[in-house]
C-alpha cells in the first residue's frame, strides 16, 4: 500500500518504528494530489511548501523525541476555518481575497499537536449546499464517480480523505455537512456535540447549529482527532467547560447488551432500496456484535428540514451581513455611493444558494412574520429536543441511514432548492438538537458508490458513539476499497 | 388649547471598563484610527464575543442607584442593520429581556421634588466613527469606538418640560460619574442624550404623536432643542396640522430641529436572540456584593451635609459636586470639628484656588489636615483671618503646613494689650485731625483709624483687639 | 387555488433590507423558488406548540465571561490589510447619500 493510502494509527506505528518519515508521507500525498486533484478538484488552496516544511519540522520533533498527537500527518482543513496569512475563502467570491490575521482556535490545536496542513478544502459556499456545487470555486467531484457529486457541504474534505489526497481531514456540520458527505465518499464523519469543539475561527453559517467535527478513514483516527480538537475555549461563550475523555479508551470495547433505536420515521418511502438494504445489514451486525435493537419514535420527524431552513438562513442572514465590501473581501467597482456599493458587492459577491437563503432568513426574522416563522420553528425545534431526550431515555444509541440516496449526479438538484434540502433530512435532526452524530460505512451499491449509517447518542456521549462505531466496524467488516482514480 | 409636553430620555453612557464589551481591546478615547481593533471587533469572519463581567457590574451599580429591579436573568438579542460603523452589520444589545427595570430617581426644581421614572436600563457595544470627507464623496471609517460597552438608561414620559428634562440629566449625569462608571464627557460622547417629544392636550391620557430628537450634545442643548421642538409641535397642532412620527436633528447654529429625511421608512432591524451569547443569571448574592460597592449617593449626601453640618443646601451643592470634593470637605470637617467654616474656606479659596490654576480636588497641595490645622489657629486666635488669608496662599502655593509657613513669616498675631495700646497712642498722636472728626461726630473716621493700626502692625494684630481697644482710646479713656 | 406566500414586492422589500438586488428575471425566478419553500414552511403550522419554550441555544449554558483586562490589539496595518479602500488609517466607503 501506498503510505498515502493508511490510516493515521498505521502511519504513527510506522513512524515510531522509524519506517518512515513525515516528509515521505508529505511527499506521498502530494505526489497523489499531482496525480487525482485536476480531476477530484478537492481542493481551493494548496499550501505544498509551508506543509513539506512543516514535515521537516516533524521529522526533527520526532527524532528528539517529541511526538504530539498528530505529529507529522497531513491533514486537509475545510476553506471555512480562518488560517492566519492564508486565504481563507468560504468557497466564496466575497472572501476571495481574504487572509485572516488569526488561526482558528482548531487550526491553533492541529498545529500544536505537530499535525502537517496540506491545504484549503473546497465547500459549498458558506456551507449552504449539500453537495459542493455552489463554490465559487467549481464544483468537486465524488473520487468514486466523477460523474456525482461528493455531498457537502464539507465535500472537498470528504473527497479528499477517500481519493487519499490527505490522511484526515476536517470539515464542519450544520444540517449533516460533514456526515452527508462522509456516507457518500466512503469515509467516517462525526459531527461532535454542540459546544464540544470551539466554533472560533470557524466562519459562521448558523450559529447555533455549526460544529466543527473530523472526516477519517477510521473511527481508529477519528477518536485520535477528537482528542486533539475536544475541548473548551473561553474565546467562544458557548464553548462547553466539559472535561475531554481519551477518546482511544473507548474503542475495542464491545456493546453487548446496548440498547439501540430504530426509529420508524426515519424508513420512508423515498429511501433509496439499495441504502435501507444496507442500514439493514448494519442493524444486523450489531445485533450479531451483541446489541438489541428496538422500535423508537421520534414524532417531529417531519418537521425538522421546516424548522432548519427557518432557523438556519435566519442566522445566517444575520451572520453574513458582515460582508458589505467596507472592511475585507471583495468590494464591486464603481459605486456611486454607499448604498450601490452595498447591493453590488453582495449581489456580486454571493452566489445564488447564499442569496436564496440570506432572503428566506431575512424574510423570518421581519416585521411581522417573526412570530410565525423564526418564533414557531425555534419551538418546535423545543419539541424535536425533547423526542432526543426522551428516546435516550430508553436506548443508549440510535441507528439510521444517512442519506436517503448515494451519491446523485452533478446538477441534478440545484434547480429545485426544496428537493435538495431534502437529502438532509436523516442529518438536520441531531444539529437542531445539539446531539453528536457519526457516520460509518456500511456498504456499497451495485455500482460501487458508497452507503453510510448513522449513529447518534446523548449529548457529550461522544465516546458512547466511538465505542459503538468501532465494535460496528470490527464486526461489520466492510470491504475496504479505494476509489477507481 | 393648552398643551401638555410629554418627554422621555435615553441616555447613552460610555463604561469606564479598560477592555471592551466583547473583547479584550482597550476603550482608551483618542488613540490613532483602527489602532485598538482586532478580529473580534471588526467583525472579522469566524470570530465570537465573549461578556465582559465588569459591565455586568457597573450596569448593576446603575440599576441599584436608581432604584431599578433587577432581572434574574436577560439575554442579548442582534439589531441588524447596513452602516459603515457598524461591522458586523448588525448591533448586540438587549430587546426583549432587560436586566433592569421599572426605576425611577428623584429631580429637584424649583424647590419641588419630582421622580422620574427609569423604564429600562441595558447593556449594548457601541458602534464606530465615520468622519466625512468636506470635498470628495468619500467617507473614511474608524473603528476603535466599536465594542466601547454602553448602557443605556431609558425614562418613563414622565418629563414635562425641558427644564425638568435638562434637570433629570444632570442628575442621571452626577450618579454615573459618582459610581466612577462613566466619566459623562458630553463632548467626547461619553455621555449621549435622546429625546422624544410629544405633546397633548393638557389633562388627557393618551400620547400625541412623538418624533424623536437626535444631536443634542451639551446640557444647555438639550433645553434648546426641547424648548424650540415644544414650541413648533405646539404651532403644528394649532394650526389644525398633525404632527409627523419622524427624526429631528438638533442644529446647533440655527436653533432649529431639522427633518432626518432618509431613504428607509421605518427601520426594520429583525431583532433575535444573538445565538452566540448565553444568558447572564444574576442571583441575590451578586447583587448584594454589588450592593455593598455602592458609595453614597449625591442626593443622600447632600441631604446629609445639611442636616449634620448645618449649612444651606446651595452649599452643600457646591461641595459635593464631585465624590473627591465632597471627601476633602469631611476630612477637614472631621479633622477641625467646624463644618460652617470649613464650608466657607473650601468653597472660597480653596476652589478659586483650583479654578485658577485649572487644578481638579484631587491634586489640591493643600492636605485636608493643613486646612483644619490653619482653621484651629484662627479659633485659637493665633493669626488673623487677615494672615489666613495670607498663610492659605502660600499652603497652595508650597504644599506646606501652616505651622511652617507661620514660623517661615513670622506671622504670629498681636495680641498683647499692651503693645497694642501703644501702637494705638501712636497712631492717635499722629492723626489729631481725625480725632477730632470722631470725637465730633464722624463714626465713619474708626474705619480710618482700624486701617492705620492694621498698617503699623503690618496686619498682625487680632482685629477684635484693635476694635475694642480704639473705642476706648477714641473715646477718650486712658 | 394557488396559496401565494410572497410577491415580487415583498421580495423587493426584503432584498432592500438585505442589501442584495436582483435583475427582472432573477427576481420572477426567486419569487417562485421562495414561495415553494415558504409554502413547505406551512408544515409548521400543524404542530401544537402552546406552552413550548423556544430553544435558542441547544445546550444550556449560562454566565460566560470575559475578566476586564487589556490584551494588545492588532497593530492598524493588520486591521486594514485586507481593507478594499483606505485611506490613512481608517476604511474608505463611497459616501452615504441623504
Amino acid at each position: 500500500m501506498e503510505l498515502y493510502e493508511l490510516s493515521i494509527h498505521e502511519l504513527q506505528d510506522k513512524l515510531r518504528e522509524g519506517e518512515t518519515t513525515s516528509a515521505e508521507i508529505t511527499a506521498s500525498v502530494f505526489g497523489r494530489i499531482d496525480a487525482v486533484e485536476k480531476d477530484v478538484r478537492a481542493y481551493i488552496t494548496l499550501m505544498r511548501e509551508t506543509a513539506l516544511a512543516e514535515a521537516e519540522r516533524a521529522d526533527l520533533a520526532i527524532r528528539k523525541g517529541e511526538r504530539g498527537a498528530l505529529t507529522g500527518i497531513p491533514v486537509a482543513l475545510k476553506d471555512i476555518f480562518c488560517t492566519k496569512g492564508v486565504r481563507t475563502t468560504c468557497g466564496s467570491r466575497i472572501l476571495n481575497n481574504f487572509i485572516p490575521p488569526y488561526d482558528a482556535t482548531v487550526v491553533e490545536k492541529l498545529r500544536a499537536a505537530g499535525a502537517v496542513c496540506t491545504g484549503k478544502t473546497n465547500m459549498d459556499e458558506f456551507a449552504m449546499g449539500s453537495s459542493t456545487e455552489t463554490s465559487f470555486f467549481g464544483v468537486t467531484r465524488n473520487p468514486w464517480d466523477l460523474e456525482r457529486i461528493p455531498g457537502g457541504s464539507s465535500g472537498g474534505s470528504a473527497a479528499a480523505v477517500a481519493a487519499g489526497e490527505c490522511i484526515a481531514a476536517l470539515g464542519s456540520d450544520t444540517g449533516g455537512s460533514i456526515r452527508q458527505p462522509a456516507a457518500l465518499c466512503g469515509v467516517v464523519g462525526m459531527k461532535p456535540t454542540y459546544g464540544r469543539v470551539s466554533r472560533f475561527g470557524l466562519i459562521a453559517f448558523a450559529s447555533s447549529l455549526d460544529q466543527i467535527g473530523p472526516f477519517t478513514k477510521d473511527v481508529e483516527d477519528c477518536a485520535i482527532l477528537m482528542n486533539v480538537i475536544a475541548g473548551y475555549d473561553p474565546r467562544e461563550s458557548t464553548s462547553v467547560p466539559e472535561a475531554v475523555p481519551d477518546y482511544r479508551r473507548f474503542l475495542g470495547l464491545g456493546i453487548e447488551g446496548w440498547r439501540v433505536g430504530i426509529p420508524k420515521e426515519y424508513f420512508i418511502a423515498g429511501i433509496d432500496p439499495e441504502v435501507e438494504a444496507a442500514v439493514r445489514r448494519a442493524i444486523r451486525a450489531v445485533e450479531g456484535a451483541g446489541a438489541k435493537c428496538m422500535d423508537v419514535s421520534l414524532p417531529h420527524t417531519d418537521y425538522c428540514v421546516a424548522v432548519y431552513y427557518v432557523v438556519a438562513p435566519a442566522e445566517a442572514s444575520s451572520n453574513l451581513a458582515r460582508y458589505d465590501g467596507v472592511k475585507y473581501g471583495f468590494r464591486s467597482e464603481g459605486n456611486r455611493d454607499l448604498l450601490e456599493m452595498y447591493k453590488k458587492t453582495r449581489s456580486a459577491g454571493f452566489g445564488a444558494e447564499v442569496k436564496r437563503r440570506i432572503m428566506i432568513g431575512t424574510y423570518a426574522l421581519s416585521s411581522g412574520y417573526y412570530d410565525a416563522y423564526y418564533r414557531k420553528a425555534s419551538q418546535v425545534r423545543g419539541l424535536i429536543k425533547r423526542d432526543f431526550d426522551e428516546a435516550f431515555t430508553t436506548c443508549d444509541v440510535i441507528l439510521t441511514p444517512t442519506s436517503p440516496t448515494p451519491a446523485f449526479r452533478i446538477g441534478e438538484k440545484t434547480d429545485d432548492p426544496l428537493q435538495m434540502y431534502l437529502s438532509d433530512i436523516f442529518t438536520i435532526s441531531a444539529n437542531l438538537a445539539g446531539i453528536p452524530g457519526i457516520s460509518v460505512p456500511c456498504g456499497y451499491t451495485e455500482s460501487g458508490l458508497p452507503i453510510g449509517v448513522q449513529f447518534l447518542a446523548g449529548h457529550f456521549q461522544e465516546g458512547r458513539l466511538i465505542q459503538f462505531a468501532s465494535a460496528y466496524e470490527k464486526h461489520a467488516k466492510i470491504e475496504r476499497r479505494s476509489p477507481a482514480l | 388649547m393648552e398643551y401638555e409636553p410629554v418627554i422621555g430620555l435615553e441616555v447613552h453612557a460610555q463604561l469606564l471598563t479598560d477592555a471592551k464589551i466583547f473583547c479584550g481591546c482597550s476603550t482608551k478615547f483618542g488613540a490613532a484610527p483602527n489602532t485598538h481593533t482586532c478580529p473580534v471587533c471588526l467583525g472579522m469572519p469566524g470570530v465570537l464575543p465573549v461578556l465582559n463581567k465588569k459591565v455586568v457590574e457597573f450596569m448593576m451599580k446603575m440599576a441599584l442607584a436608581t432604584n431599578c429591579r433587577i432581572n434574574r436573568e436577560c439575554n442579548f438579542a442582534r439589531k441588524n442593520y447596513f452602516y459603515p460603523d457598524l461591522p458586523k452589520g448588525y448591533q448586540i444589545s438587549q430587546y426583549a429581556s432587560p436586566p433592569a427595570e421599572h426605576g425611577w430617581i428623584e429631580v429637584e426644581l424649583n424647590g419641588w421634588k419630582k421622580r422620574i421614572g427609569i423604564t429600562r436600563i441595558h447593556m449594548e457595544e457601541d458602534a464606530g466613527k465615520l468622519l466625512h470627507d468636506e470635498l470628495n464623496p468619500v467617507s473614511r471609517v474608524d473603528l476603535n469606538r466599536t465594542g466601547v460597552p454602553l448602557i443605556e438608561i431609558v425614562s418613563e414620559p414622565d418629563i414635562r418640560s425641558a427644564e425638568e428634562a435638562t434637570a433629570y440629566l444632570r442628575r442621571l449625569h452626577e450618579i454615573l460619574v459618582y459610581l466612577e462608571i462613566c466619566d459623562g464627557n458630553m463632548e467626547e460622547g461619553s455621555f449621549r442624550c435622546d429625546a422624544n417629544v410629544s405633546l397633548r392636550p393638557a389633562g388627557t391620557e393618551a400620547f400625541g404623536t412623538r418624533t424623536e430628537l437626535k444631536n443634542m450634545n451639551s446640557f444647555r442643548n438639550v433645553q434648546r432643542a426641547l424648548e424650540y421642538e415644544i414650541k413648533r409641535q405646539q404651532y403644528v397642532l394649532e394650526g389644525g396640522g398633525q404632527v409627523i412620527q419622524e427624526t429631528r436633528l438638533w442644529d446647533d447654529t440655527a436653533g432649529v430641529t431639522h427633518s432626518m429625511r432618509s431613504k428607509e421608512d421605518a427601520h426594520d432591524y429583525r431583532y433575535f436572540p444573538d445565538p452566540d451569547l448565553v444568558p447572564v443569571v444574576i442571583d441575590d448574592a451578586w447583587i448584594d456584593a454589588v450592593q455593598k460597592t455602592l458609595p453614597e449617593l449625591p442626593l443622600e449626601k447632600r441631604e446629609r451635609f445639611v442636616r449634620d453640618y448645618q449649612i444651606p443646601v446651595y452649599d452643600a451643592g457646591v461641595l459635593t459636586a464631585s465624590r473627591a470634593l465632597a471627601d476633602y470637605y469631611e476630612d477637614v470637617v472631621r479633622l477641625s470639628g467646624q463644618p460652617k467654616i470649613a464650608s466657607n474656606w473650601v468653597m472660597g479659596d480653596v476652589l478659586r484656588f483650583l479654578n485658577e490654576g485649572k487644578r481638579d480636588i484631587r491634586e489640591c497641595p493643600i492636605a485636608p489636615a493643613s486646612l483644619a490645622e490653619m482653621i484651629r489657629l484662627i479659633q485659637e486666635g493665633t493669626i488673623s483671618g487677615k494672615m489666613a488669608k495670607e498663610v492659605s496662599e502660600e499652603m497652595y502655593r508650597s504644599g506646606k503646613t501652616p505651622q511652617t509657613i507661620i514660623a517661615e513669616k513670622g506671622l504670629v498675631q498681636i495680641t498683647d494689650e499692651g503693645a497694642l495700646t501703644k501702637t494705638i497712642v501712636e497712631v492717635i498722636g499722629k492723626n489729631p485731625e481725625q480725632l477730632a472728626q470722631y470725637r465730633g461726630g464722624k463714626e465713619k473716621v474708626f474705619g480710618f483709624f482700624v486701617g492705620q493700626v492694621m498698617k503699623a502692625t503690618q496686619g498682625k494684630a487680632n482685629p477684635q483687639l484693635i476694635n475694642d481697644l480704639l473705642k476706648k482710646m477714641l473715646a477718650g479713656d486712658k | 387555488m394557488e396559496k401565494i406566500r410572497i410577491n415580487k414586492e415583498e421580495v423587493a422589500y426584503v432584498a432592500h433590507l438585505a442589501r442584495l438586488s436582483f435583475s427582472e428575471g432573477e427576481t420572477e425566478k426567486f419569487t417562485a423558488q421562495l414561495n415553494d419553500i415558504l409554502l413547505y414552511m406551512d408544515k409548521l403550522n400543524e404542530v401544537d406548540t402552546t406552552g413550548v419554550e423556544p430553544v435558542t441555544h441547544a445546550i444550556a449554558r449560562e454566565n460566560a465571561f470575559r475578566e476586564d483586562r487589556v490584551v494588545a490589539s492588532l497593530p492598524a496595518e493588520a486591521s486594514l490589510a485586507n481593507a478594499p479602500e483606505a485611506r490613512g488609517s481608517c476604511f474608505q466607503v463611497p459616501k452615504v447619500i441623504e
